[in-house]
């Protein structure tokens, strides 16, 4: 007679609330409500993250595969591009674009826009179409090849044509291909630059080897710091702790030019050094414009990311887990491997992953002490943020950059796992 | 209680009526490249500019002034009225179309009536930009550092066994390729031919590759005189202006080599869009006009752009340095002294700034 202990499904539905309503359905009402007003009140943030984060991120990655330049302002040329797919040097027909285009753009000063745009991949480019344009408007009828030629022989030039055609297309991979020291030759084959022009596989390769460095550095100088902080009494470590923040709330800026002034040539270190006759006068070392310099400022400016993660989990454990380890036996080495080490692993984790990501987008700091042995990727992004101004080559390293992270945090993930980790 | 409702009532009205004032008095932002620079523009241009006219002048520094122009004209969110770029900038974001037009003729003549197209130096008047100064990268040392034999030319810079001791340069392409050039023996006039070939691009890499480890690199105008006193380089290349004025004003031991300088114009623009406009167009007008070109000679020693102005040229601040031997015009400074190609560097910027940081990078 189990069965009769059971309610029936029946039974089950019929159960209503004071006013008639069935239970089940009042519930998920006013449970749904309760989510509508927890989510209500995150609107704010999210749309927040959404316009300052989110949308400005989505529109970079954009960039570096979407490059309408030539397609909007040379639009006879591209018609003619996607109607005539043969390569090399086009007949009159397609001269008769370039040309009107070239009026049009002259017309709407969008001429040098297209010169820099071509200019990206053909040096010389620039003045070519400037001057080409202003000759443009001069011409009588056809022969526009013709005049044209006779202007400058460059158009002549069948490579000339391929990157117009490649530039062409809105839509293209070419700036992924450009930040990975990839280019085309005069065919149209892919090819890897030439020797003295490859920069950014090496600067890529760099910057994840330099930050790699600096987060093992970092967790090598945070590691007994946090265990002294977690373990001394409270007024103690409370001064402790203040050291440590203080260089943490002081400005980016001002914590790397004070180590510029520690660690020039005519420095504090330098001068110490001499002065107490390990080197001499002439024989100053350079510990700053080079790579080394890099190292040691971003150390010190990301450890406390280190520090305080690994901090607050060292906290939590109590001391009686390596009394009764040593008590059982154990080694103090023994102790601390099998015992203190394994739980202080989400620290570690969350701390190394925190330092490692913040040094792979760190631009001022080497910009300013690590002259060109100590340069990393980011300063190339700048660089052609602010300089160059070739947004998209910017966009396709910075997404490059990116997916890189995103890799290494997905193979944590699989490794370590991201819920093994305690940020404080 | 009373007194609080007052001061509240007060401010209120004050806060009432400050709109109504400001709309007759115009505010204008104008951007420049910082430093002791600023500084003479704010003496020269900024200050009498809003005695005479009573609009308002916000000025605001950056590295770079023409770098943010392109950002703040593509977003359509323009908050410069007014920047001061480089020759090369002001040509290719003309050409780029993010600036606005200026009219030549309206610009004012000179006091004598010359037209202003011929009272400025050759080419100081662009489609959209009107010169202030001629600036100039040249090389300084320190005089206390180098004893005995002082260098002279272009070549003792790249010379580490006559002048031992580290470099300071600008990290970056444009007159780094030129100077190794003239310093490798290359004619003032032909610098740019030789450049334009792939041989000769190899060749100034080549030479700045003799002294590569001994360069420590700058990127704003102000760390290379503070490099220079901090010993951490014995010789560095320079704006001239900043040199001048940390030997002038703040006493330093440093002297300029004018062999082998590569002058350079900087150029008043207008971004596409600026919000007050017509404000900054008068503002460019008052500024480049004779008088105040020549009173920013006072403040730091770059050259005026208009002709007229060399005759106002008088003392420095300090009332008794003359200042026309220490611009970059001045005859005996020109004897062999490059003028900055921008058509070439329009051409070839990103081409050469790509060899160059590929360069620069490797070790």
């Amino acid at each position: 007679m189990a069965m009769a202990n059971k309610p029936s499904p029946e039974t089950e539905t019929t159960l209503v609330m004071a006013d008639g309503q069935p239970l089940k359905k009042a519930l998920t009402r006013a449970m749904r409500r309760a989510r509508l007003r927890a989510f209500l009140l995150v609107i704010p943030l999210l749309a927040f993250v959404l316009v300052t984060f989110a949308l400005p991120i989505g529109q970079m990655l954009y960039l570096s595969i979407h490059n309408p330049v030539f397609s909007d302002y040379m639009p006879r040329l591209t018609a003619y591009f996607n109607t005539h797919p043969e390569e090399g040097v086009p007949n009159e027909e397609g001269f008769a674009a370039l040309v009107l285009d070239l009026i049009d753009a002259k017309k709407n000063r969008t001429v040098g826009r297209v010169g820099t745009r071509i200019n990206y991949d053909r040096a010389g480019s620039s003045s070519l179409f400037k001057s080409s344009a202003r000759k443009a408007a001069k011409f009588k009828g056809p022969s526009y090849k013709e005049s044209l030629l006779e202007h400058r022989q460059d158009w002549a030039d069948p490579k000339l044509w391929n990157v117009m055609r490649r530039a062409a297309n809105a839509h293209t991979f070419d700036f992924y291909l450009a930040a990975l020291d990839f280019t085309h030759d005069a065919n149209g084959n892919l090819i890897k630059v030439e020797p003295e022009r490859r920069i950014y596989i090496m600067l890529f390769l760099r910057t994840f080897m330099l930050s790699t460095l600096i987060a093992g550095l970092c967790l090598l100088l945070a590691f007994p710091v946090s265990h002294l902080l977690a373990n001394l009494p409270l007024r103690y470590s409370n001064l402790l702790m203040i050291l440590v923040l203080l260089p943490f709330w002081t400005s980016l800026l001002v914590r790397t030019t004070s180590w510029i002034t520690l660690l020039q040539s005519q420095g504090v270190l330098n001068d110490l050094l001499v002065a107490i006759g390990l080197i001499g006068d002439d024989g100053r070392i350079q510990l700053m414009y080079n790579q080394f310099g890099t190292i040691i400022a971003m150390t010190h400016i990301l450890l406390p990311f280190m520090i305080l993660p690994l901090y607050s989990v060292m906290k939590t454990i109590p001391p009686s887990y390596m009394r009764a380890a040593r008590s059982l036996g154990a080694t103090p080495f023994t102790a601390f491997v099998k015992v203190y080490f394994p739980l202080t692993i989400p620290g570690i984790g969350a701390g190394t992953l925190l330092v490692f990501i913040l040094a792979i987008g760190y631009y001022i700091t080497p910009a300013l002490v690590g002259g060109s042995s100590g340069e990393l990727i980011s300063n190339q992004i700048a660089f052609h943020m602010q300089s160059s101004l070739n947004w998209s080559l910017a966009a396709a390293l910075g997404a490059i950059l990116l997916f890189g992270v995103i890799l290494l945090y997905w193979l944590y993930a699989r490794l370590i796992g991201i819920d093994n980790m305690k940020f404080g | 209680m009373k007194t609080l409702k007052l001061v509240a009532s007060a401010t209120l009205a004050v806060g009432l009526l400050l709109p109504a004032a400001t709309v007759s008095a115009g505010e204008i932002t104008v951007m420049s490249w910082g430093g002791a620079y600023t500084k003479s523009q704010v003496e020269a241009y900024h200050k009498p500019w809003m005695a005479k006219t009573g609009h308002k002048l916000k000025s605001v520094d950056s590295p770079n002034p023409g770098a943010p122009i392109k950002a703040q004209v593509t977003a359509g969110k323009v908050s410069i009225d007014v920047a001061d770029v480089e020759y090369s900038d002001a040509v290719r974001y003309c050409d780029e179309g993010l600036l606005e037009p200026i009219d030549a003729k309206s610009l004012p003549s000179a006091i004598d009536g010359t037209s202003a197209e011929n009272d400025f130096i050759k080419g100081g008047i662009t489609d959209c930009g009107v010169a202030n100064i001629v600036w100039s990268t040249i090389f300084a040392y320190d005089a206390d550092k180098i004893k005995g034999e002082k260098p002279k030319t272009i070549a003792d810079f790249f010379n580490t066994s006559k002048f031992p001791g580290k470099r300071g340069m600008r990290k970056g392409a444009k007159a780094n390729l030129e100077m190794a050039l003239m310093a490798d023996g290359v004619a003032v006039a032909d610098v740019y031919k030789v450049l334009g070939s792939t041989a000769g691009v190899k060749r100034a890499l080549g030479k700045l590759d003799s002294i590569k480890s001994d360069i420590v690199w700058w990127e704003a105008g102000a760390q290379a005189p503070q490099l220079l006193a901090d010993g951490e380089v014995v010789m560095t290349t320079a704006y001239n202006g900043r040199i001048f004025n940390a030997a002038v004003s703040e006493n330093k031991p440093f002297a300029i080599v004018w062999d082998g300088q590569v002058l350079d114009f900087d150029m008043f623009v207008i971004p596409k869009g600026a919000p007050n406009k017509a404000l900054a167009l008068d503002f460019i007008k008052f500024a480049t006009s004779t008088k105040p070109l020549a009173d920013q000679a006072k403040y730091i020693a770059y050259g005026p752009a208009r002709k007229s102005s060399a005759a106002f040229v008088g003392l420095f601040k300090d009332g008794k340095t003359k200042m026309a031997p220490h611009m970059p015009t001045a005859p005996a400074n020109l004897k062999n002294a490059l003028v900055n190609n921008f058509e070439f560097w329009a051409d070839n910027a990103s081409e050469l700034n790509e060899r160059f940081n590929a360069w620069i990078a490797a070790n």
